[in-house]
Formats: C-alpha cells, sequence, structure tokens
C-alpha cells in the first residue's frame, strides 16, 4: 500500500516537473513577443516617409525623423566593420588552421573572454585611449564597436572553417597548391556562407549597440560631418527619445526601434536561412 | 635506370605511436607498384610519406629519408609545395571540390598555381580528361559540378585532376575502396596505361587487385617492411611466412 | 645520419646539422602563419591595452580614494568631490542576483525542454526564438521597460505584492513601477538566452546511455531529467556564472528602469538605485574635471576586473566541462 502511494508521489512529481519546463518556455518567449508586437505596433504609427527623409527635430518640435541618424548609425558601423571584420577574420583563420598551435589555445581562451567584457567598459576603453586624445567621434566610436564585433567574427570564422571537410584540404594541398592559398580560396570558399553569416551576426550586433557609443560620440543631432566629430545612431537616439518628455520624440523612439529590430530580426533570419545547408 | 624513389630507414610516428619502422625499399619508375597488408599496418602513411603529406596531420612526425630523382624531400630547402606538385596523388573516396564545374575541377591545380591563359588550360584539361579515359563521358558536360557525377566518374575527375599538374608519379591510396566492381575495372585499366608515362604508387586492401595491375608488390605488417619484390614473384613464390599466411587469407 | 625531428606543414627548418645553417625559410605560407598570427594576437593586445589604459585613467582616483574608493559611500561630484562607489557595487550585485534567481530556474527549464522534452522539430524553432531574444538591443529593452512592462508590473503585479506582503519590509514603501526589481527582472529576461542555450548544450552532449541506464531502472521522465542535471552539474554552474558576468555588466537597459538614485541600500525592492554600468553612461559625459573622470574610469576597471574573473571563471568550467563529458561519452 505504502509502495503504491510512493508510485503516485512520483507520478505526480513527473507531471508537476512537465508542466513547469513547459512553464518555463513560455515564461521566456511571453517578453519576446510582447517587444516584438509593442515595437511593431507602437513603431508602424511612426513610420512614413518623412522619418526617413528628415533629420532630428529641434526640442519639442513635431514631426522631424531619424535620416541623420540612419546616416550616422551605417557610417559608423561601416568604419567599424572596415577594422572589425578584417580582424576577426584573419583572427579566425588562423585559429582554424593552427588549432593545435599554443598560441591558438590561448587566443581562443581570451576571445571568449574579451567576448564577455561589457560594452560599456570597452566604450569607456576607447573613450580613454581616443576620445581624450581627438574628441567625441565616430573614429572612437568605430574603434569600440570594432572591438565589440572581432570575437563574434573570429568564433564564426573558425566554427565555420573547422566545417569544411579535410578532404578537401588535402586534395588542393596535394595539387602543390600552398596551404595559404589553399586556405583562401578551396577552404573559404566552400564556408563563404558560414563566414559571411558571421559577419552579418556581428553587424547586427553593433547595430543594436547603444551605451559604447553613448560615450564615444555622445548625442548627436546633427548630420555626419566628419570622421573626428560625431554622428546621429539610431540605438542612441532610441535611449535619448525615450528618456525625453515629449509625445513626439517618444513616438520617433519607437520608430527607430522598429527599424533596429527589423534589422536584427531580418539578419538573424537571413542567417538561419544560409546555414541550413551544411556539410 | 635509377629508381624513382630511393627510401632509406624511414620511420614514422602519430605523436608516440611508432607507426613505420626502418623502411628501406626503391620504388621503380614507370612502373606500378603495390603496397599491401593488413588494416592499420602503416600502408596509407608511407605513401603519404612520399609526397609530405604525412607532416600536415598535427604531431606527425618522421626520421630517415626518401630521395625521389635522387633528391631527399625532407632535405634541407625543399619546398614541400614544390614536391607535391610533382607527385600527384588521389585519396580513397573521391574528392572533387563540389563548388566547382568538371572544367575548373580539372584546371583547378594550374590555376591555384597561377596559370590563367584558357587556350592553355582548355588543351590541358581536354588532355588530362582523355588521359583519365573520362573525356568521351563529359566532353558535353564541362560545366557541370564535379559533384554531379558518378562515384567512379568523381574518382577518373579526381585522376585528372591529379595529372593535370604534370606531375611524374601518381600516389593513389585505396582508390577504388569506395566504387563498385565496373568502376573499379575502369579504374584498374587506367593504372596500367598511366604506367606507360608515369610512376604509379597504390595503396590496396584487395590483394586481387595488386596481383591484376602492380609489376611490384610491398607488404607491409605493423610497420615493418615484411617482403618486397616483382608481383610475379610475391604471389606466386612468397619468401617470408608471415607474407604467404597473409596472401592465403589468414589474417587481414 | 639524420635524427629524428618534429615536421609540421609551416615551419620546415629541417635537417639543421649547423646551427649556422639554420634558417627560416620565407615563402607564401610562412608568411600566412606569421600575418594569422599577428592579427589573431592583436586580441591579446586588445585586452592588455584595455586594462593598462583603464588603470591608467583611474591612477588618479586609485591615488586620492585608495580602497575608500570601493568602500566609501559618498559620490558627491558637485561640492566636496569625494567619490565612493559601494552603493553602485552593491546596486549591481542585488540587481544581478534578484536577476539569476529569477533566470536560472528558467534558463535550467528551458534546456531540459531543449534536450529532454521538446520533439527535434520544434525545438529547432524554440531555440531560434530564445536565440532572437538575446539578439534584441538593450536599448529596445529599456524602452519596452519602461513603457510597457513598468506599468504592468504597477498596476497588475507590484499592488497585489504589496497587499499580500506588505508585512515584510522589502514589500513595502511607495511603488513607482521602475526600480530594482524591475531592474533584476528586466536584466532576467536579458540573460535567460544566454544561460539556457549553454545549458542546453550542456545537457544534449550528456550521453544516451545514462538516459537509456535511468529509464531501464523504470524511472519517470522528470528523474531522468535530474540524472542528466546532475552530470553536468558543475558545467550549470558555470552557465550561471557566465549569465552572471552578463547582468553585472548590462548598461543601458538597466540604467532606463533601475530608478538611477544613489543610496547605499534601498527602502524596499521597489525604490530606485543605481549600478555601476548606469553611472557611468549617465555622467562620463558630463565630467567636468579630471578627478571626476578618474573616478568614473576607477568604476569602469572595477566593472573589468569583476567581469574578467567571472568570464575566466565560467569559461574554464564550461569549457572542462564539456571536454569532460564530451571524453566520457567517448569511453
Amino acid at each position: 500500500m505504502k509502495k503504491l502511494d510512493y508510485y503516485r508521489f512520483r507520478i505526480i512529481k513527473d507531471y508537476v516537473a512537465h508542466f513547469l519546463v513547459y512553464l518555463s518556455l513560455v515564461a521566456a518567449l511571453i517578453p519576446l513577443f510582447s517587444i516584438l508586437y509593442e515595437v511593431v505596433q507602437r513603431g508602424i504609427s511612426a513610420i512614413n516617409l518623412n522619418f526617413f527623409i528628415n533629420p532630428t527635430p529641434t526640442v519639442g518640435e513635431k514631426g522631424g525623423g531619424v535620416a541623420n541618424a540612419i546616416q550616422g548609425t551605417l557610417i559608423t558601423m561601416g568604419f567599424a566593420s572596415l577594422i572589425g571584420i578584417p580582424v576577426g577574420l584573419m583572427s579566425g583563420i588562423f585559429l582554424s588552421e593552427y588549432s593545435e598551435h599554443k598560441l591558438s589555445m590561448v587566443i581562443r581562451f581570451f576571445n571568449d573572454v574579451l567576448s564577455g567584457i561589457p560594452s560599456i567598459v570597452i566604450g569607456v576603453f576607447a573613450y580613454a585611449l581616443i576620445v581624450r586624445s581627438i574628441g567625441f567621434s565616430v573614429i572612437a566610436a568605430a574603434f569600440a564597436l570594432a572591438i565589440i564585433m572581432v570575437p563574434i567574427v573570429t568564433r564564426t570564422t573558425e566554427e565555420a572553417l573547422k566545417l569544411v571537410p579535410l578532404s578537401l584540404r588535402e586534395a588542393a594541398i596535394a595539387l602543390g597548391v600552398p596551404r595559404w592559398k589553399t586556405v583562401a580560396t578551396i577552404v573559404l570558399r566552400s564556408a563563404k556562407k558560414a563566414v559571411v553569416t558571421g559577419m552579418l551576426l556581428s553587424i547586427a550586433r553593433i547595430a543594436g549597440e547603444s551605451a559604447p557609443v553613448l560615450v564615444t560620440m555622445g548625442y548627436w543631432r546633427w548630420w555626419f560631418a566628419s570622421l573626428n566629430r560625431p554622428a546621429a545612431n539610431l540605438a542612441l537616439n532610441v535611449f535619448v527619445f525615450a528618456m525625453s518628455p515629449f509625445e513626439s520624440w517618444i513616438v520617433l523612439a519607437w520608430g527607430s526601434a522598429l527599424v533596429l529590430i527589423l534589422l536584427v530580426l531580418g539578419v538573424n533570419i537571413a542567417v538561419r536561412v544560409l546555414t541550413k545547408e551544411r556539410y | 635506370m635509377a629508381p624513382k624513389f630511393e627510401i632509406e630507414d624511414l620511420n614514422a610516428w602519430f605523436g608516440s605511436k611508432h607507426v613505420l619502422k626502418n623502411i628501406n625499399m626503391k620504388i621503380e619508375e614507370n612502373a606500378v607498384t603495390a603496397i599491401i597488408g593488413p588494416s592499420g599496418c602503416g600502408k596509407t602513411t608511407l605513401i603519404r610519406c612520399l609526397n609530405r603529406m604525412h607532416e600536415i596531420t598535427p604531431g606527425a612526425r618522421i626520421s630517415g629519408k626518401v630521395l625521389f630523382n635522387r633528391v631527399n624531400i625532407y632535405g634541407n630547402g625543399i619546398d614541400p609545395v614544390m614536391i607535391r606538385r610533382k607527385i600527384g596523388m588521389v585519396f580513397q573516396k573521391p574528392n572533387p571540390f563540389p563548388m566547382m564545374s568538371v572544367y575548373d575541377n580539372v584546371a583547378a591545380g594550374l590555376k591555384l598555381n597561377g596559370i590563367r591563359d584558357k587556350k592553355n588550360l582548355d588543351e590541358v584539361v581536354r588532355r588530362s580528361l582523355e588521359l583519365a579515359n573520362l573525356w568521351d563521358e563529359v566532353k558535353d558536360d564541362l560545366n557541370k559540378s564535379g559533384a554531379s557525377l558518378s562515384g567512379g566518374q568523381q574518382q577518373r575527375l579526381c585522376i585528372a585532376r591529379a595529372l593535370a599538374v604534370e606531375p611524374e608519379v601518381l600516389l593513389m591510396d585505396e582508390p577504388c575502396s569506395a566504387l563498385d566492381p565496373i568502376a573499379t575495372a575502369k579504374i584498374e585499366a587506367l593504372i596500367r596505361k598511366l604506367a606507360e608515362n608515369y610512376t604509379v604508387v597504390i595503396v590496396t586492401h584487395n590483394m586481387q587487385q595488386a596481383a591484376r595491375v602492380s609489376d611490384y608488390t610491398a607488404f607491409l605488417y605493423l610497420g615493418e617492411l615484411i617482403e618486397y619484390g616483382p608481383t610475379k614473384q610475391i604471389f606466386e613464390n612468397p619468401k617470408h611466412e608471415l607474407t604467404e599466411r597473409y596472401l592465403t587469407g589468414e589474417f587481414g | 645520419m639524420e635524427s629524428s625531428r618534429k615536421i609540421s606543414l609551416f615551419n620546415h627548418k629541417l635537417n639543421t646539422k649547423h646551427f649556422s645553417h639554420f634558417k627560416w625559410q620565407i615563402n607564401g605560407d610562412n608568411i600566412f602563419k606569421l600575418v594569422g598570427a599577428l592579427f589573431a594576437s592583436s586580441i591579446l593586445l586588445l585586452l592588455g591595452l584595455m586594462i593598462y589604459e583603464l588603470i591608467k585613467g583611474s591612477w588618479l582616483s586609485i591615488q586620492t580614494f585608495g580602497l575608500d574608493f570601493i568602500l566609501g559611500t559618498k559620490w558627491d561630484p558637485a561640492i566636496s568631490r569625494v567619490f565612493g562607489a559601494l552603493p553602485l557595487i552593491l546596486g549591481t550585485v542585488v540587481t544581478s542576483a534578484i536577476a539569476l534567481l529569477i533566470a536560472v530556474p528558467i534558463s535550467l527549464g528551458i534546456g531540459l525542454a531543449l534536450s529532454e522534452y521538446v520533439p527535434k522539430k520544434f525545438g529547432f524553432a524554440i531555440s531560434f526564438l530564445v536565440e532572437l531574444l538575446a539578439a534584441v538591443p538593450s536599448v529596445i529593452y529599456g524602452l519596452w521597460g519602461i513603457f510597457v512592462l513598468i506599468p504592468f508590473l504597477r498596476d497588475h503585479v507590484y499592488s497585489h505584492l504589496q497587499t499580500l506582503f506588505g508585512f515584510i519590509p522589502i514589500f513595502s514603501g511607495p511603488i513607482y513601477g521602475g526600480g530594482v526589481l524591475t531592474g533584476g527582472i528586466v536584466l532576467a529576461i536579458m540573460i535567460i538566452p544566454t544561460v539556457s542555450a549553454v545549458m542546453r548544450d550542456l545537457f544534449s552532449v550528456v550521453p544516451t546511455s545514462q538516459r537509456e541506464a535511468m529509464i531501464a531502472l523504470g524511472a519517470t521522465k522528470w528523474e531522468t531529467a535530474k540524472t542528466v542535471i546532475s552530470y553536468a552539474r558543475s558545467g550549470v554552474i558555470g552557465a550561471i556564472i557566465l549569465g552572471l558576468g552578463r547582468a553585472i555588466g548590462e548598461t543601458m537597459a538597466v540604467t532606463m528602469v533601475i530608478g538611477n538614485k544613489f543610496q547605499v541600500w534601498p527602502s524596499s525592492l521597489f525604490d530606485a538605485w543605481y549600478t555601476m554600468s548606469a553611472i557611468i553612461a549617465n555622467e562620463l559625459l558630463e565630467a567636468t574635471y579630471d578627478l571626476y573622470v578618474s573616478a568614473l574610469m576607477n568604476v569602469a576597471l572595477v566593472l573589468l576586473f569583476v567581469t574578467l574573473v567571472i568570464n575566466i571563471l565560467s569559461r574554464l568550467i564550461v569549457w572542462r566541462t564539456l571536454r569532460l563529458v564530451r571524453g566520457m561519452a567517448k569511453e
């Protein structure tokens, strides 16, 4: 009799566990759907032609848009990619091609560590290194964002290259092709999609970064002028507009958030589609 | 005539595992030499030592000499890349470059080595495919992906690819193990034809294949060269007891 | 006579009979290796430079306040120019702890769901959705926090909590909506994807034979799942520490919902507070004199130090567990 009760108790526990496991899934997904719903629903009302062609309005002014912020974000991201992607790509290639090398072990570890350093700290680093000598500038922000990109590109490149079958490398090497050429042509070409994926992910990541942008460029309302000066930024706009007391600016905040979310979603979905076919 | 390869006191390791022990043998020019032996006896390692492919495996090490045309390929200042251009290799599983067409696969070695002249490439591609007995089957599909061919065709494509860089030697690592009997017969006929102008070294786990295609046979057991001589003699009159036991199927 | 030697593809410095003949060949492969090593080393260089620059920037503050910077409770840039970061450190630690309290059980559930409960074909989609949660920019969490989460929590959750548990001090006091608990909740949502992804990876490398052994003993699904957790338990701890590292460094979303009030200890969970990262974001641009800037850099240095330690620790644990579990699975 007692044994049967214990059995029943175990079954009940199993049911409760089942319920809790699925509940945790729901608990994590509710915020996601809420964020997507609210951003789309509130952001869509901000979006019209003016939103894309006008610059930031002056304090309290109605209308206005985020054209200058889109311009500034693209320039800053482009400049950051120019530094971050080559460094990440070359590092990733090194880690995959010389994966047993002692240096690779060390770098792989610290690359992971670097990816865990808060973006605000990286921003302060860029502030100390660059802002203090040349002032708040696109260069400083791009430098900070590039540091955020490097670990992402490095890791995804390494993983992508490691998926290329050994037999392809051997085929090229046996033809008397130098190792570097084998990597530059055969290996990179086979892993092209996955490598591009990593780059896209890193670009999406820095598009949404605001903390390092804040401490390296500050808030800038005007059009881009030069690399030595600040530029407007979408993610930072969301912060400044959201904290402002003006209803019309808050609408712009939701509009900017929608643009960012679409970018992030778009890249993530593209990545899924791209990486579906693998070796 | 001088032998193509002279292997002197060759030892090879993977980490601490000693896989080849004091190998000494000479490989004749324009002949087919087969290397046979049970799995794990080091036969693949041996041919990978002949074009310095062994060393690309992390932890792999060798000692000894391999003279190719009387020059030690492990000698000072020898570039392994140049060695591999002279000594082509065909692998166990056909490995055409999947993202390249049939044409580009054959031309890959030349293109990657900087040869771009279209007329020259066309010529080489055609000649190599003809030499590999594949031209008639693919001449209308040169732009199709290399991966779209059948297994046997893929392997002949890989042979054509290796021939295109004009090597003197062709190393073949169990080239038929992934193929059906008909495709195997075609490759074997091809090997005989190639022996007219090339030195061929073939690793095989199939004794009948060694008997059919080779002029010389080497029997390897646990990393040691047990017996080496003309194929006819090895198969009909083995001198070593181990060889005889292997040939009669006692182990392997 | 040649002695045995090490050979690697890129380093054919062979047959070095005499040291005078030793030469490092200049060829494409060696240049390739060198260039790759230089680029890869830049990661180490950046980390080193970061530590150096932050120490240099903080030096004035370290000299002026010494240990009092970490133990001091006064932050007065306007008049006395005294900077003590203890309240910020406490604020960071407490909000992160709240975040972990919420996020760890949920992440454990998600990890189990994806490795044990949900069929593979749905698991793929759910993994994708959870990863999307990680991709949402921090400011958007902040924006959503201000305009969606705060009103909801204030009107539908906090008031009930107070009615039920108001006699406990931490649930008393005025409700603004933003504050410590809200900060913790937002952080929890943000770290769930990171922690649950690591847990999923850990659980899915646990060998099937372990599960089969439990099932064969007549265990229920939950009892089997518990074995899986205990098999990977050290890695689970690593995953939790990894989440802690994320939470401690998170900036914008917390800044937007925590209320940014400098005080040693809040009166309740509903009260406003401040964190290390938030004060940097809010004040670095307004810092008008050297000591002020240096104090903020000092905050960044503390943050860097803490996250470095946490990251190194958690990576080591997760790496070791993954390797250990995979190693055992092979046998």
